[in-house]
């Protein structure tokens, strides 16, 4: 069942054939989405036009246009926070290496937290079956032709997740710099994800994601000495756009850097005011904080050595 | 194109008002983009006719007016216009807080 807005669970379907959510027509803030099942187990969003009801005069409005989308985002952060999870929503443009880091992370924190993720991709089941194979439960969400996740989706993979207090919750986002900037998804915090095989310019490029970032990965530091990226510039640029931004230098391939993420994750979840430091080139850490919710984040102890 | 999700969600609160308010036909819709917002308004036009077929929307003008980018200084409290989101100040080179320019709303409705 849909504990958002109280429908049916998902019924069974085909993309081609997906089921139309009758029972939706006529909850307003609700009317419009299909969803379905896949034989993978996969949630698949596909959004289709519902047909319309069918003295002229003026009506005054003045709402949000993702005033829907804002409310889901705050019933999931409610849920999130009442449930003790930490949820970060990871951006980045495709091939930047989330899904590496992701697995990373669940491999490195599985044993000390709960963790879950949210795999965000138009198709295909392929990253959640990776994080699967790293030990941590995934809810696939394939988007269809969507360039985003949004927050009914992440709703509705909430349901399939194992919620337990002081749990860390991962929400890879579909691969995309520009479309997931808009879309709150109730995370408590935004991790956007650049890589040292890109442009150092990204940041100027593509502002909007940045500015709404808590923190940036600078991922695949291993391929410095082989790739023409202007480390400090990066920095610069990213900083110009977002002066708030939290940045750390990694490779999820080779490990390094790793550690500092975790730290920053339980700072993060903790509320806790990091030390103010001088971001070296090699190893930038934290420069400030943002206020936000700070919802109750348990070290669990590892069960194994 | 996130401009797709925009649309839907702009026809669901047009279709939301037409529920309360009783109308059947949209002739114009207002719309106030930010110029410094998320929003392509020539893509949020394609997507907009698109998804309003066979609804109350269908057919309506959309008039889409832009509001300017402005920011406030926090530390002179200079208010000026800027022309991205990590404008400085013009007046003490400090980075401006964005108080116009991301605005994504649904103004008015000409219905019948």
């Amino acid at each position: 069942m849909c504990t958002i807005c109280g429908c049916g669970d998902t019924m069974t379907g085909s993309p081609a054939r997906p089921p139309h959510h009758d029972h939706h027509d006529g909850h307003g803030d609700h009317a419009r989405h299909d969803l379905w099942e896949g034989d993978d187990g996969a949630l698949n969003f596909g959004a289709v036009p519902v047909p319309g009801m069918s003295a002229r005069r003026l009506i005054r409005s003045e709402r949000d246009i993702l005033s829907k989308n804002n409310a889901l985002a705050k019933a999931n952060r409610a849920r999130l926070l009442a449930a003790g999870q930490f949820a970060l929503n990871l951006v980045s443009s495709p091939g930047s290496g989330k899904t590496s880091l992701l697995v990373r992370t669940v491999t490195d924190l599985r044993l000390r937290f709960a963790v879950g993720v949210v795999e965000g991709d138009q198709q295909t089941s392929n990253d959640a079956e990776r994080i699967r194979a790293a030990g941590a439960p995934a809810v696939q969400i394939n988007t269809g032709k969507g360039c985003h996740l949004d927050a009914h989706m992440v709703g509705h993979a909430l349901d399939r997740l194992p919620l337990s207090s002081g749990g860390l919750l991962l929400i890879e986002n579909v691969g995309n710099l520009v479309c997931p900037a808009a879309f709150d998804l109730g995370e408590a915090r935004r991790v956007v994800v650049l890589s040292v095989t890109e442009g150092e310019d990204k940041p100027l490029k593509y502002p909007d994601i940045f500015s709404e970032a808590h923190l940036m990965l600078i991922n695949k530091v291993d391929l410095l000495p082989h790739v023409d990226f202007d480390f400090s510039s990066c920095l610069d640029y990213a900083r110009r756009v977002n002066p708030r931004i939290d940045i750390l230098a990694v490779s999820a391939r080779t490990g390094s850097g790793m550690e500092g993420f975790y730290e920053w994750i339980e700072r993060s979840a903790a509320g806790i005011q990091p030390v103010a430091a001088n971001a070296g080139a090699e190893a930038p850490t934290s420069i400030s904080r943002r206020s936000a919710p700070t919802p109750t984040f348990v070290r669990q102890q590892p069960d194994a050595p | 194109m996130h401009e797709m999700s925009i649309a839907e969600s702009l026809v669901d609160l047009i279709e939301d008002e037409a529920r309360k308010e009783g109308f059947t036909r949209v002739r114009r819709i207002e719309v106030k983009l930010g110029a410094l917002g998320h929003v392509e308004p020539a893509a949020l036009r394609f997507c907009f006719d698109a998804i309003a077929r066979g609804t109350v929307a269908e057919g309506a003008s959309l008039d889409i007016e832009t509001v300017a980018g402005m920011g406030c200084c926090p530390r002179c409290g200079c208010s000026t216009a800027i022309a991205q989101r990590y404008d400085l100040c013009p007046e003490c080179g400090s980075h401006v807080q964005m108080t116009a320019g991301g605005e994504l709303r649904l103004a008015e409705l000409e219905v019948e």
